[in-house]
């Protein structure tokens, strides 16, 4: 027998995560379920005259999507606080910072990667001009990851209280917004025929900060959640 | 690690929980081969103090806490997940110590009375054989420091006994543990007591 390597043990925890999604398909529809309702519900407030729809659209689509990625980090380290899971992992002779990454990429293929590959029949819905959907599927792909990374320290930070819902939206909305507001500005300015270039880029931007930096917080943050 | 050095090490440890002072000035070394007891009525401390043993607690205590190696933790909660088998769980639960082949899982879940249930999803399985995936770790571990809380939870009478033998085996092959239990142990080497007495007195 020999010590398992790191990214080994990473991949594992990456499949395990995947599996109990797989296993439990209702998590993974219901974001999805969730954004065609709301994106279905959108022409019937707003009237279905198609270039209001197509106005509104970039926003509109974004929003949704973060509201669907907020409503699932809540669940992300439930269960296995629940379980004890947790305690094992925290005890586990490998780097807690690539194992809540692994956590956290779980998270957003199953959120933030299907909502961004779904996203062009939704974008056609809402009558969003064709040449913005390639803008609209790279920036939700690039900022549902962001959302996913902030979502998880809100999750961490709340997965010891009973009813921690409300409280992640508290602490978690404000760091939203940036995400929001660069991501819709992208898709607008790719409906405008300016480039988007400039804010896919600072997209990028954070998300390579949250990569480097979030794992902290959240490994900190479900040690102190465990220490109880 | 020299012989007679200790695993763990727990220096002057005082927890105070709310009014009450569950334990102080608590020092213990436990040496390879030897076997701890924690005893104590209902909230007494125990579990507290096997998880601030076991590192899990590192704020809200004073005291200094040493350990040689990386310990075997099971807790309350066994960390069983309803939607793997049991054969997917344990693989999951060792993957962080080392890289065990399917054979050694499946001779662990049998030696722990899970055989035929191998492939099952856990939900459908009972409290006691959840614990039982928990236990077959003990037969794949390497780690000499074994913390046990509550590990005769749910199982039967032949899983006690043979739990016993497992931590008898272990002492005797030069490893420690240290456990909560209610009930006496029948093993044949020495079990040290370790009295928490401080939260009856109120």
């Amino acid at each position: 027998m020999s010590k398992p390597s790191t990214p080994g043990f990473c991949l594992r925890l990456l499949r395990r995560q995947l599996v109990l999604a797989f296993r439990r398909p209702v998590e993974i529809g219901n974001p999805l379920l969730f954004f065609a309702v709301v994106v279905a519900l959108f022409p019937l407030g707003l009237g279905p005259a198609p270039e209001r729809l197509a106005e509104f659209a970039p926003g509109v689509l974004w929003i949704v999507a973060l509201l669907a990625s907020l409503l699932t980090c809540d669940g992300v380290f439930r269960s296995d606080f629940d379980d004890g899971s947790l305690e094992q992992l925290l005890l586990s002779p490998q780097p807690l910072y690539l194992s809540v990454l692994a956590y956290i990429g779980a998270h957003w293929l199953v959120t933030g990667c299907l909502l961004g590959l779904a996203s062009p029949v939704f974008a056609v819905m809402l009558n969003l001009p064709v040449q913005a959907i390639g803008t609209l599927v790279a920036g939700l792909l690039l900022g549902t990851a962001v959302l996913s990374l902030l979502g998880c320290i809100g999750g961490a930070l709340t997965v010891g209280l009973k009813r921690g819902g409300m409280l992640i939206s508290l602490l978690i909305l404000p760091l939203y917004t940036p995400v929001l507001i660069f991501g819709s500005a992208a898709v607008q300015a790719a409906v405008s025929g300016v480039p988007a270039m400039p804010y896919l880029a600072i997209l990028g931007a954070m998300l390579s900060l949250g990569i480097a930096l979030a794992p902290f917080a959240i490994a900190a943050a479900l040690r102190i959640s465990v220490d109880t | 690690m020299s012989v007679g050095e200790p695993l763990l090490a727990a220096q002057q440890l005082s927890l105070v929980r709310g009014e009450r002072e569950l334990f102080s000035g608590l020092t213990v070394d436990v040496a390879p081969g030897e076997l701890w007891q924690i005893v104590g009525a209902n909230g007494s401390g125990k579990t507290s103090l096997l998880r601030i043993l076991a590192g899990l607690s590192r704020y809200g205590f004073e005291g200094a806490v040493t350990r040689a190696c990386i310990p075997l933790y099971l807790g309350h909660d066994s960390a069983v997940k309803g939607l793997l088998t049991p054969r997917e769980n344990l693989r999951w639960h060792v993957s962080g110590e080392g890289d065990y082949s399917a054979s050694q899982i499946e001779a662990a879940l049998s030696a722990v009375g899970l055989y035929g249930y191998e492939d099952l999803p856990s939900h459908t399985l009972s409290a006691g054989q959840h614990r039982r995936v928990n236990l077959a770790r003990l037969h794949l571990s390497s780690s000499p420091l074994w913390l046990l809380d509550e590990p005769f939870t749910a199982i039967d009478k032949s899983g006690v006994s043979a739990l016993e033998r497992l931590m008898e085996q272990h002492v005797a092959r030069g490893g420690a543990v240290v456990l909560t239990s209610h009930q006496a142990l029948a093993v044949a080497c020495p079990v040290r007591e370790l009295a928490l007495t401080a939260g009856i007195a109120q």
